[in-house]
């Protein structure tokens, strides 16, 4: 992880394990403890939330592991440590390149997962499956209804019970090295042809049906979500012309774009604003012609082992102090006006955050449809191995 | 009595067989035997599973025939590539070597396997891109030198991570290697080159056979080098399988593809195993 996250942390992972110990050994007092690493005040913020802090949280119940399965460069890991440091509970992070790869593991069974982050398109399905399990919102007091956007949170909804709730939103562009390619790339027509000429061995794609597939279906003048054979035989006679000019076929692009191996990619908002704060020259463009707007929500699997300390790490990213340095960290756009409040000025002003309304008016959100969809599945499967 | 003799000695055979066996059947034989129910099944809906008989899933294995064509060239060329590199290795710990230091030579070889695969293919990503050896070869003139996402960086993976399980065998029996059989060959007039060849190569065999068909065996199953360093374009039958169980779900076609690997895998070792055990056979002959 980059230096920039350790900032965000009042004190870093050693000084606050070392002050621990102090703490254990008896050297010094439980005061002085709270005071140097900053969980004096967050307790103090967070005392007057019932549920996660009262003395049931520390009589044990919560464990001292759990696990969370969710994206690439995703969180702030400062996150996870006071996490572990106000409650015991050590945080797994499992990362994925794929919605449809967190459903596969799910549907095989024994993920350990205690909470996971799924795509607004997956949700129903998930449901269907009865792979997740509706929310106990008593346990999520950190949880307001009323101040998220309805536009972004209502796929979390299904026959009117809540099975997850919103960690943010954003959108799928294109994030290119303006030092590497000269020619303006505006749309995901641009993307496909750029790629096989000025950029050609350094553009990625994401490992990713919806995405990879999508958005080559836009370049065409398809919709973003189409399942029509003819379209995506189309698009998978694109995509194929295109892989042997391609660098690589993964999700996980900020170290190749970092290192300047690739020069464009296919790029969440959350990624693309991370590169273009540490890397200027990265830009980050919306197609004109069309692409993805999503949003990522929090749920819980009915396999679950840890249900209580799943429960308490997501009222904890509940919490609008907490949720403001994960923004800060990955950022994706929040969904919850307490936490838009929140944040610095110099990040609700960044465009690749929050861009205009009118760059997003030609995106699309996922269709659930095309996560089970078995000619989408294949036809990537096929993308990959020709 | 000879009949209570005889059931003891089978009884003492049975408790020694059974844990293998066991651990076989319930490891082994079962699910292979799911795997082939599954390959006549059909892809549930949301994926997985649901029962049928159909021969649909193996109608469509030529969609699969790059990865098939991918795995069955790369495989047995990076099993080569570390038999060349590894022979001269072996060689050297076992004929060349001082005794006093062998043993820690021979550790030295075996010292990576401390560390997982995946952190140590991780750094060749590091090496191979492009703040690495291209980064070196572009202060010396050479620009826009790309390794890292190509079959030569897979292949250079596979020879990294395999080469100590391609040495231990060839060093295993080049060490048993009677010396007074290159002395003899010496004195009856033979140069040290076709000593080489007429008498410890040809004793090495089962050693060099053991290694080449451990290192192809593990290779045709190979997904993690080809993932890190081929980017996820080199694509073995390994990385089709990994995306048909855990992307697009189709674990019949996914178990079909596997049935069909282990079906080549099978035949390919008959006829290799043959045929090195005539070389090897009508070398020893000529010896005696």
């Amino acid at each position: 992880m980059t230096k920039w996250y350790r900032e965000n942390a009042p004190i870093t992972a050693e000084q606050l394990a070392d002050e621990l110990m102090r703490l254990k050994r008896g050297s010094v007092t439980r005061r002085h403890f709270l005071g140097v690493t900053g969980l004096g005040l967050a307790t103090a913020v967070l005392a007057r939330q019932p549920g996660l802090f009262n003395s049931t949280a520390f009589a044990g119940d919560l464990g001292t592991q759990m696990s969370i399965a969710t994206w690439p460069n995703y969180h702030d890991p400062a996150t996870f440590e006071a996490f572990q440091a106000a409650t015991g509970v050590a945080v797994e992070v499992n990362v994925f390149g794929s919605n449809e790869e967190m459903l596969a593991k799910l549907q095989a069974g024994g993920t350990g997962w205690d909470l996971f982050v799924p795509t607004n398109y997956t949700i129903s399905t998930y449901v269907k499956l009865g792979l997740i399990d509706e929310l106990d919102l008593s346990k999520l007091p950190n949880y307001d209804a009323s101040t998220e956007t309805a536009r972004f949170t209502n796929e979390g909804v299904v026959d009117g019970k809540t099975y997850a709730v919103p960690k943010n939103w954003g959108t799928t562009g294109i994030a290119l090295n303006s030092n590497k390619i000269k020619t303006p790339v505006t749309s995901w027509k641009d993307f496909f042809e750029v790629a096989m000429t000025e950029a050609d061995g350094r553009a990625m794609v994401h490992d990713y049906q919806l995405t990879t597939i999508g958005n080559a279906l836009v370049s065409l003048g398809y919709s973003f979500n189409s399942t029509k054979p003819d379209e995506l035989a189309k698009a998978e006679e694109l995509l194929i012309k295109v892989k042997p000019h391609l660098y690589a076929i993964n999700s996980d692009y900020q170290p190749s774009m970092r290192a300047t191996d690739a020069w464009m990619t296919m790029c969440w908002t959350n990624d693309g604003a991370q590169l273009n704060r540490d890397m200027p020259e990265i830009q980050f463009v919306l197609g004109k012609d069309g692409g993805e707007i999503w949003s990522d929500f929090y749920a819980i699997p009915k396999s679950a082992a840890n249900k209580a300390a799943g429960y308490a790490l997501l009222n904890y990213l509940m919490a609008p102090e907490n949720a403001v340095k994960e923004h800060i960290a990955n950022g994706a756009p929040t969904t919850d006006s307490r936490v838009l409040k929140l944040l610095p000025a110099d990040v609700t002003g960044n465009k690749i955050v929050y861009p205009d309304d009118a760059s997003l008016t030609p995106l699309e959100f996922g269709a659930a449809v095309t996560l089970t969809d078995p000619g989408r599945a294949e036809l990537m499967a096929r993308f990959k191995s020709a | 009595m000879p009949a209570a003799t005889n059931t003891k000695r089978n009884l003492v055979t049975a408790a020694l067989v059974a844990p293998a066996a066991a651990w076989l059947m319930i490891f082994l034989v079962l699910p292979f035997i799911a795997m082939l129910v599954f390959a006549f099944g059909e892809r549930a809906p949301e994926g997985g599973y649901q029962a049928a008989f159909t021969f649909a899933q193996f109608a469509r294995l030529p969609t699969r025939a790059a990865a098939f064509w991918n795995t069955l060239v790369l495989a047995p060329v990076g099993a080569l590539l570390c038999l060349l590199v590894a022979y001269p290795v072996a060689y050297y710990l076992a004929v060349k070597a001082d005794p006093r230091y062998r043993l820690i030579l021979v550790s030295l070889v075996v010292v990576p396997f401390w560390t997982s695969l995946l952190v140590r293919t991780y750094a060749w990503m590091y090496i191979l891109g492009s703040r690495g050896i291209p980064n070196l070869l572009s202060m010396v003139g050479f620009e826009d030198v790309r390794l890292l996402n190509t079959p030569g960086a897979v292949l250079l993976g596979i020879v990294y991570g395999y080469l100590p399980l391609m040495i231990m065998p060839i060093y295993v029996s080049l060490e048993k290697l009677d010396r007074r059989l290159l002395e003899a060959s010496a004195d009856l007039g033979a140069r040290p080159v076709s000593t080489f060849f007429g008498v410890t190569l040809p004793l090495s065999l089962p050693g060099v056979m053991t290694g080449v068909a451990l290192v192809t065996i593990l290779l045709l199953g190979e997904y993690l080098i080809p993932q890190l360093l081929g980017g996820g374009k080199v694509f073995f039958i390994g990385n089709a399988l990994v995306d048909l169980f855990l992307q697009s779900r189709n674990w019949p076609f996914g178990s079909a593809i596997a049935v069909t690997l282990v079906a080549v895998v099978v035949v390919i070792l008959m006829v290799a195993m043959r045929i090195a055990f005539k070389v090897a056979g009508t070398r020893q002959v000529d010896l005696v």
